[in-house]
């Protein structure tokens, strides 16, 4: 029973399929699918390498304050940290009172009450303190941006394919769009509000270019400030907001296998000793 | 144990033989995975990933028990929550790729158990039970994973919730209810989170307790072997400890050599970026896609384009569960009486066409619902559905099988080229 019912199961199964498969490729062949801009002119991030990388990455810790002082002095006005605390930012090698400092005077003050009325009021923001938000909610992020919503940055870096070069190369990719392009795709025009940055799925972003000039911030270790070394540095930054913990993962991933390897020889070699006498 | 020549538990210390005569304990892991359990001496190490799955489960339980105590089952703080223990318990993030990665690795050993199996006709009389239960592992596994996947509350979360769920939505009239009674409302919220979160916790266990059963129907028979042919007598097998113990530690250290470089240096490779993006229900991924393992399962949804008395979207499911459903009917598909793949060379290339089937079913379910790929996977479907419920019947009925040898103590000399034994 079991076998005559399984064989017209099967041939229900397979000529559904194959008679699904008939009615697609009729309409593509008759209806190719038509080509899109994005298809044609996205870009896939550029080739960038950051001292994270690889099974033996550390940060550069360097570059990593140079980073969070691109993502502070420009990037911060518009975008949320809302995963990182002020006392994180001890990881990228401030001092305590340099992390006092800095929640202290940070450019948005901490959402509060006041002790007396209970009415909504703000404070100074303490070491303890996550990040605070530029904006106090979604609708006056989009109010301020165009009806678009700056992303948290926490985990960006992790939150696209690629996502350190991805940064880097949406940074540093703002471009004019190119004319064939528009040839080809008319209705494709970047609208007004948006700018063209083919290294974004849809090619044309609400954020306008962050970094436009060389020397928009002023690096406390002298080094120049070109728009293609903030971006990078603040590439780098974001990868550590991602995965602040990578560095750790990196060591003990190297002990772990260390310690692995040894226990799988001597397994190995004693999976010999007792097979030692007979044949399998 | 059905051999008679298996050895006999006999307590060497007198607390062992304290506890042995009040509860047997010592004596049922003696006979389950000691020296009271002969095994065929020629297994090779494609009957290491029984023991790999098990490992694999403890992995998952030990490390989910954990996160369980840091994690918050609440839709306004689940993905935030993930994040505190990424960020601030004490090697939290070491704990949550072991588990997300620890479910990938669970899958990998636990298909090439199954095809395992397939090959070696290890599902065959009198192992039809051992089979059986192995595939209620599989789909008790398959939702665990599904719903743990929710967890985290990202993107891919919420999405992969809402069309798994939709799913049942395609059953006709009791189809909507279903749904909406499954998810606790109509759109996965907190709800469906905490009974996924409930569910979670207890399925493994449920599995843990079918693994009992599974390798309790093992033991009737005892293991299969490359040959495929019985056992004759005490010269075919070794008792388990200490020679397969040494076995599966080597196996147990290679895998774990093998999960641990993914989880220290590549633990994302395997999920999903959109899944680090908090949940959104106003905003619709580009593509929707679950996890690697179900790839295969998501294009034979997939491939289901066209309304053929029924709508297109009810066979892509009735054909996604019958392609698991159908492998509870295959020891009376597969009516060779032959085991081996070794000794069927028709059923051998068929087999190795099928595991390229489901590869390209993998990879075409991890792409874009787009052309060439939907026509690819509705071709290696139909492949799919031929090869268990056309093609095996009439090839175990057609083929000439090779000559089998005599005892596996026979083909295992053979193998060296040696007379002694
Ligand atoms: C004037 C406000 C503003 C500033 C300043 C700004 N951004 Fe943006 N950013 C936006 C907006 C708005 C979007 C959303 C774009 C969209 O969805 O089209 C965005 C999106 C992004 C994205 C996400 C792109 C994607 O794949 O979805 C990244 C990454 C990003 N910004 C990085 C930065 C960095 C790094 C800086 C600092 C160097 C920065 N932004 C400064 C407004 C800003
Ligand atoms: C949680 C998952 C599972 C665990 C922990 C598990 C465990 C085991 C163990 C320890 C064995 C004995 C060692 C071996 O032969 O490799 C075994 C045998 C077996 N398992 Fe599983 N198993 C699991 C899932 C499955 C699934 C999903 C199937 C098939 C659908 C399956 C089918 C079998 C069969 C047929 C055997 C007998 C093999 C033979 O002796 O030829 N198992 N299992």
């Amino acid at each position: 029973m079991v076998r005559p019912i399984a064989f017209l199961a099967g041939l229900g199964f397979v000529f559904v399929l194959l008679f699904s498969l008939v009615t697609g490729a009729v309409a593509y062949i008759s209806e190719p699918p038509a080509k899109t801009a994005e298809h044609e002119f996205h870009l896939h991030p550029k080739e960038v390498s950051f001292a994270s990388d690889g099974p033996l990455g550390k940060f550069d810790r360097q570059q990593l304050q140079r980073g969070f002082q691109v993502y502070k002095e420009v990037c911060s006005a518009c975008h949320s940290l809302h995963q990182v605390a002020f006392r994180d930012l001890k990881d990228l090698g401030f001092t305590d009172a340099e992390v006092k400092a800095i929640a202290k005077n940070w450019a948005t003050e901490v959402p509060s009450i006041n002790p007396e009325t209970g009415e909504p009021a703000t404070r100074k923001g303490t070491p303890a303190d996550k990040i605070p938000a530029p904006y106090a909610n979604e609708v006056a992020a989009r109010a301020a941006n165009n009806n678009a919503l700056p992303p948290d940055l926490s985990l960006m870096a992790k939150a696209r394919h690629d996502g350190g070069a991805y940064i880097y190369s949406l940074l540093t990719g703002y471009q004019d769009q190119p004319a064939e392009l528009l040839k080809h795709f008319p209705d494709a025009k970047t609208p007004a509000s948006l700018h063209y940055n083919p290294y974004f799925a849809n090619l044309n972003l609400a954020m306008p270019p962050p970094l436009a000039a060389d020397g928009q911030v002023t690096y406390a270790d002298g080094t120049k400030s070109t728009v293609d070394q903030m971006a990078k540095d603040v590439s780098a930054f974001l990868i550590w907001t991602a995965e602040p913990k990578l560095e750790k993962r990196h060591a003990t991933g190297i002990a772990v296998l260390g310690f692995l390897l040894i226990a799988t020889i001597l397994a190995y070699l004693s999976y010999r000793n007792i097979w030692a006498g007979i044949k399998h | 144990m059905s051999f008679p020549w298996a050895n006999h538990y006999a307590p060497k210390h007198p607390l062992m033989k304290w506890i042995d005569d009040r509860l047997p304990l010592p004596r049922l892991v003696y006979n389950a995975v000691g020296a009271g359990y002969p095994v065929p001496r020629n297994l090779n190490y494609f009957w290491n990933f029984g023991v790999l799955s098990g490992a694999a489960l403890a992995i998952q339980i030990v490390t989910g028990i954990v996160l369980a105590m840091h994690y918050a089952a609440n839709g306004l703080v689940a993905f935030d929550s993930v994040e505190h223990i990424m960020r601030d318990v004490n090697s939290g993030w070491m704990l949550r790729y072991a588990h997300a990665n620890g479910a990938s690795f669970f899958f990998i050993v636990v298909y090439l158990h199954i095809f395992r199996g397939l090959f070696y006709g290890s599902y065959k009389a009198p192992r039809e039970m051992v089979w059986l239960l192995g595939l209620v592992i599989f789909l008790l596994m398959m939702a665990t994973a599904f719903m743990g996947y929710v967890l985290p509350w990202g993107q891919m979360s919420f999405w992969g919730a809402k069309v798994i769920t939709g799913l049942f939505g395609a059953i006709p009239v009791v189809g909507t209810p279903i749904q909406t009674w499954l998810l606790g409302g109509f759109a996965p919220d907190n709800a469906a989170l905490n009974r996924f979160f409930s569910l979670h916790y207890l399925l493994p266990f449920v599995i843990a307790g079918v693994i009992i059963l599974h390798i309790w129907a093992l033991h009737i028979p005892g293991s299969s072997n490359p040959t495929g042919i019985d056992v004759k007598g005490p010269q075919d097998t070794v008792p388990f400890h200490p020679y397969y113990t040494a076995k599966d530690g080597f196996g147990l250290g290679v895998f774990l050599i093998l999960y641990c470089a993914v989880l220290f240096f590549a633990p994302n490779a395997m999920g999903h970026p959109d899944n680090y993006i908090a949940a959104n229900p106003l905003s619709t991924p580009a593509h929707i896609v679950p996890e690697w393992y179900f790839w295969p399962f998501y294009a034979i949804l997939r491939a289901f384009t066209v309304d053929f008395i029924l709508p297109a979207k009810l066979w892509g499911v009735i054909a996604m569960f019958g392609s698991i459903i159908l492998l509870f009917f295959l020891p009376w598909l597969d009516k060779s009486p032959v085991r081996s793949g070794n000794y069927r060379p028709a059923f051998k290339k068929f087999f190795w066409l099928l595991v390229i089937d489901v590869l390209i079913l993998g990879y075409c379910g991890g792409s874009p619902a787009e052309e060439p790929y939907v026509m690819i996977s509705q071709l290696a479907a139909a492949y799919y559905f031929a090869h268990f419920l056309i093609i095996l019947p009439i090839v175990s009925r057609m083929e000439r099988p090779l000559p089998l040898p005599n005892s596996i103590t026979e083909a295992v000399l053979e193998k060296h080229g040696n007379a002694a034994a």
